[in-house]
């Protein structure tokens, strides 16, 4: 189903949870509301199963206004952060309860109910309490729930929030492919960045009731429009004035104090002088520490008034704190009036040019 | 230390409860089982059992599904402001401070033959006061908190998350109240439905002084026994008594039962 | 059809909100119109009768003594079903709750045998020439049987919740057994014991089945309040009666509202 958000606003007394919202979700996406707490992504999603009443906009589905519809004929289907599993019904009866609301028949509701068991993989639970499961069983059952009466529409709320790390891994990739498979259009909110950045085809990052940018995952990454989104996904430097960085003098100097320079580590090269690519870009800096980080060393170095994380790959030779080191910024994004800008580093481009 | 707290309780219990209850049995057939037998069955006590029965079906049916509808009304209706369901909280707790006898009297002067509104539907001929009606009403007025204050907790506790998953699967109100609330609620239902059983069969005060306690009429049980104690009939007294007592007795072994289950 | 059910359910609230207001609220505001439709001076002059204060004061008077009394047993008990373990506890444990599920009238009809002349109790007390029944000792002791219950049930659950390692780190830091009671254990009942206390004054005063099988009719000396007005309706004197009631009401209702106030500030922390 295709999905049209238009200047969504909820309040709750003096707070705003949703303010201004506007999006289009085309037919088949799954969608990732990315956030921190208290963004307003749960009253986003609660506003579309029409639990919530939008205090003003409107939510078309197919392009047709439905704010005036009840949950009940909204054709969606909602998982629960904490499942909300009928907890004194049996997995199949949980799974069985929007089919006997369409007054499906009987033999048609247990092959439904049973072709769902097989999807989540659960055969022989059937008739288990809720309370008899594994937490990453229950998130399957409410899955399997809210798929059952074939909704339109697939709306997640923290689906993994209380899974332990690794099923969590598990869990999401499980569900990316039972969704493809299906083939229907979801939206699932987490906090989670990598989650999002894994699963989604497209993220919406949420920030105190506002949408901060829409699209794919490395679009967002790469082209952040808010000094937010850049802070908010992937590891960053955030510094206040683009001012004294080599190779980008020539960058407009912002006068606001709410500009910010984004700089991400990988774009910093850090080595002794041999090392570095081109030389003639790069700044002095002196290392203040060295971590290890699993797939890369984590630098972080002093550069005139700043202090910079950088990646460095694991197969160079290790720099020792304290030693003096070149610094070449290969790129930045300079955020200012409202505008974010891309910026490559200039003495690196002359050079090549020369060469 | 420990042994006189123990012995302290085993001599309060004793003196309270045990053998309190062991004299009313004791009295009780005193004259044989032929007296506590003809006791019970002399017409005088057959009818005042069949009032107090329709008295505590009457109340429990109502107070039932009032009690359930109101704490549903205070608990999930957010339609209606923080500041009135606050109040109409407050309000459910009055009638515990309110002595009986004044319940009671509360119905007298309302609707006693001597106010407007009494004239009125005396001359409809509906009586209130004096009869069936006004003892209904004021043993609802006593035992109105106990179901509100079982279900509402229950209520809170279960939350609104299954409730909103059954609407998002397509159901209406009406089966998701008794597919997914009511199996929650239901023991919380059941204790209050006992508790409302046993004070509506044990209320005396409101029920003495709305009854009249006119034999053969308006006389339940308990304004009975009362009345056979000032009758110095203790036998009588007595072997009613003990049929009460026996009966609050399987009242709280059901409780008990049931605040078990509602754990689980 | 959704227009047809919100109308529904929008009737079905009224109604039970109009059920609820005309059952409680009605006939407490009644009591109030009637005992002050005379007027304040009526009203004044009707309860400053010394018949109506007496009696109200000796109602206060024997049910402070009856929750004192009952404050202090119900502690012990609560302390002794909670703590140790003994021949019959559990047993004892689900008869706490008999004097609730007992109809008051036989509450007060097994008060009056046990200090009758059946008795050996009451004969022993015969033969020393102390008379109770009829007198305020058997009223207090009427109070105790039916408010026996609160003090324990408001106790006990506090007594499982403390933390048996709270206790233990008191006597690792060197405290006596009686130290740790009163600067660990106590606070931690406190709430329940002032709670239990005030629910079983407020119930004290109000009681009216068990008072009246064996309170006397000595104005000031043992005629309770709800007897007093049970007195005036049975003589047809209804606003005499509403007279007392609003004094009393009054009374309870400051209670009642101070045991709420209570339990918020306990469950705000
Ligand atoms: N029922 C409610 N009553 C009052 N305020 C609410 C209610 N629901 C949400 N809020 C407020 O609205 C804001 C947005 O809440 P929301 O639950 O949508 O955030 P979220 O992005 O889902 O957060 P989280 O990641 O912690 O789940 C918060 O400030 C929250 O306190
Ligand atoms: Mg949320």
């Amino acid at each position: 189903m295709q999905i049209e958000v238009r200047n969504l606003s909820k309040k709750f007394g003096r707070v705003s949870a949703v303010d201004h919202v506007n999006f289009e979700i085309e037919q088949g996406k799954l969608i990732g509301l990315l956030g921190p707490s208290g963004g307003g992504k749960t009253t986003i999603l609660r506003m579309l199963a029409g639990l919530e009443k939008p205090d003003a906009g409107e939510i078309l589905f197919q392009g047709n206004k439905v704010n005036h519809l009840p949950p009940q004929e909204r054709g969606i289907g909602f998982v629960f952060q904490n499942y909300a599993l009928f907890k004194h019904m049996s997995v199949f009866d949980n799974i069985a309860f929007g089919l006997t609301v369409q007054r499906k028949s009987k033999s048609e509701i247990r092959d439904r109910v049973h072709e769902m068991i097989e999807l989540i993989g659960l055969q022989g639970l059937e008739n288990r309490a809720p309370h008899q499961l594994s937490g990453g069983q229950r998130q399957r059952v409410a899955f399997a729930r809210a798929l059952a009466p074939s909704p339109q529409l697939l709306l997640l709320d923290e689906p993994f929030a209380a899974i332990d790390a690794k099923v969590r891994k598990e869990l999401r990739t499980w569900l990316r492919e039972m969704i493809s498979r299906v083939g229907i259009t979801s939206i699932f909110v987490t906090h989670d960045q990598e989650e999002a950045v894994e699963v989604a085809d497209e993220i919406m990052i949420i920030n105190q009731g506002r949408l901060e940018q829409k699209g794919t995952p490395w679009q967002v990454y790469k082209e952040p429009l808010t000094p937010f989104v850049a802070g908010f996904l992937g590891e960053s430097n955030l510094l206040h004035n683009p001012a004294h960085i080599v190779g980008f003098e020539s960058a407009p100097r912002p006068h606001s104090e709410k500009a910010r320079v984004l700089i991400r580590p990988e774009a910093i090269e850090v080595g002794r002088e041999h090392e570095i690519s081109n030389l003639s870009a790069a700044a002095l800096g002196i290392v203040r520490s060295v971590q290890f980080r699993g797939s890369v060393w984590q630098v972080e170095v002093e550069v005139g008034e700043h202090r910079l994380l950088a990646h460095r790959t694991l197969e160079k030779e290790t720099l020792l704190p304290g030693e003096q080191v070149a610094v070449l910024i290969h790129s930045l994004h300079l955020f200012h009036d409202e505008q974010s800008l891309f910026l490559e580093n200039e003495l690196k481009r002359a050079n090549t040019r020369a060469i | 230390m420990k042994k006189l707290n123990i012995t302290v309780t085993y001599l309060v219990f004793l003196l309270l409860l045990i053998i309190p209850l062991g004299q009313v049995l004791s009295s009780a057939f005193s004259t044989g089982f032929s007296g506590f037998w003809s006791a019970l069955t002399d017409p005088q006590a057959l009818h005042a059992f069949l009032i107090s029965g329709i008295l505590v079906g009457a109340v429990t049916a109502l107070n039932t599904l009032f009690g359930v509808l109101l704490a549903m009304l205070l608990v999930r209706e957010t339609g209606i402001s923080r500041r009135i369901r606050q109040f109409l909280n407050a309000v459910v707790d009055l009638p515990f401070a309110v002595s009986p006898i004044i319940g009671g009297l509360m119905i007298l002067l309302l609707l006693g033959p001597h106010t407007a509104l009494g004239a009125f539907l005396e001359d409809h001929g509906v009586k209130i006061v004096f009869a069936l009606p006004g003892m209904i009403l004021a043993t609802l007025f006593v035992t109105f908190p106990l179901m509100v204050r079982e279900v509402m907790p229950v209520l809170q506790e279960i939350g609104t998350d299954q409730e909103e998953a059954a609407y998002t699967l397509g159901a209406g109100s009406w089966r998701t109240f008794w597919r997914v609330t009511w199996p929650s609620i239901r023991w919380g239902v059941l204790y209050g439905v006992v508790l409302t059983v046993a004070r509506a069969l044990g209320e005396f005060g409101a029920v003495l002084v709305v009854s009249g306690n006119i034999i053969n009429k308006t006389q339940s049980a308990t304004t009975l026994v009362y009345q056979q104690v000032e009758n110095f009939n203790f036998v009588a007294a007595n072997s009613l008594a003990f049929v009460l007592a026996g009966f609050s007795i399987v009242v709280l072994m059901t409780l008990e039962w049931a605040k078990r289950r509602k754990e689980v | 059809m959704i227009q047809n059910k919100r109308w529904l359910r929008r009737s079905v609230q009224s109604t039970v909100l109009v059920y609820f207001l005309l059952l409680i609220l009605v006939p407490i505001l009644g009591i109030y119109v009637q005992g002050l439709s005379g007027g304040w001076a009526h009203f004044a002059e009707s309860i400053l009768q010394p018949i109506a204060w007496d009696s109200v004061l000796l109602t206060i008077k024997l049910a402070v003594i009856a929750t004192l009394i009952n404050t202090a047993l119900g502690t012990m008990l609560a302390w002794a079903l909670v703590r140790y373990r003994f021949p019959g506890r559990r047993l004892l444990n689900s008869l706490v709750d008999l004097p609730f599920a007992l109809p008051t009238a036989v509450g007060g009809l097994m008060i009056l045998l046990l200090l009758g002349p059946q008795s050996w109790l009451g004969s022993w007390l015969a033969g020393h020439n102390i008379e109770i029944v009829y007198q305020q000792p058997a009223i207090v002791l009427a109070m105790i049987f039916v408010t026996f219950p609160f003090v324990i049930r408001t106790i006990q659950p506090l007594l499982e919740e403390l933390d048996p390692s709270e206790e233990e780190a008191s006597y690792t830091l060197g405290a006596t057994r009686s130290g740790t009671f009163w600067r660990v254990i106590f606070p931690a009942m406190r709430p329940g014991v002032i709670g239990g206390a005030m629910l079983a004054f407020s119930r004290a005063l109000a009681e009216f089945g068990a008072v009246v099988l064996v309170a006397g009719n000595i104005p000031g000396k043992t005629l309770t309040a709800s007897v007093q007005i049970y007195g005036n309706v049975e003589s047809s004197n209804p606003s005499g009666a509403a007279a007392v009631s609003v004094l009393l009401l009054t009374l309870s209702f400051l209670v009642l509202w101070s045991v709420n106030l209570l339990t918020e500030r306990k469950d705000a922390r």
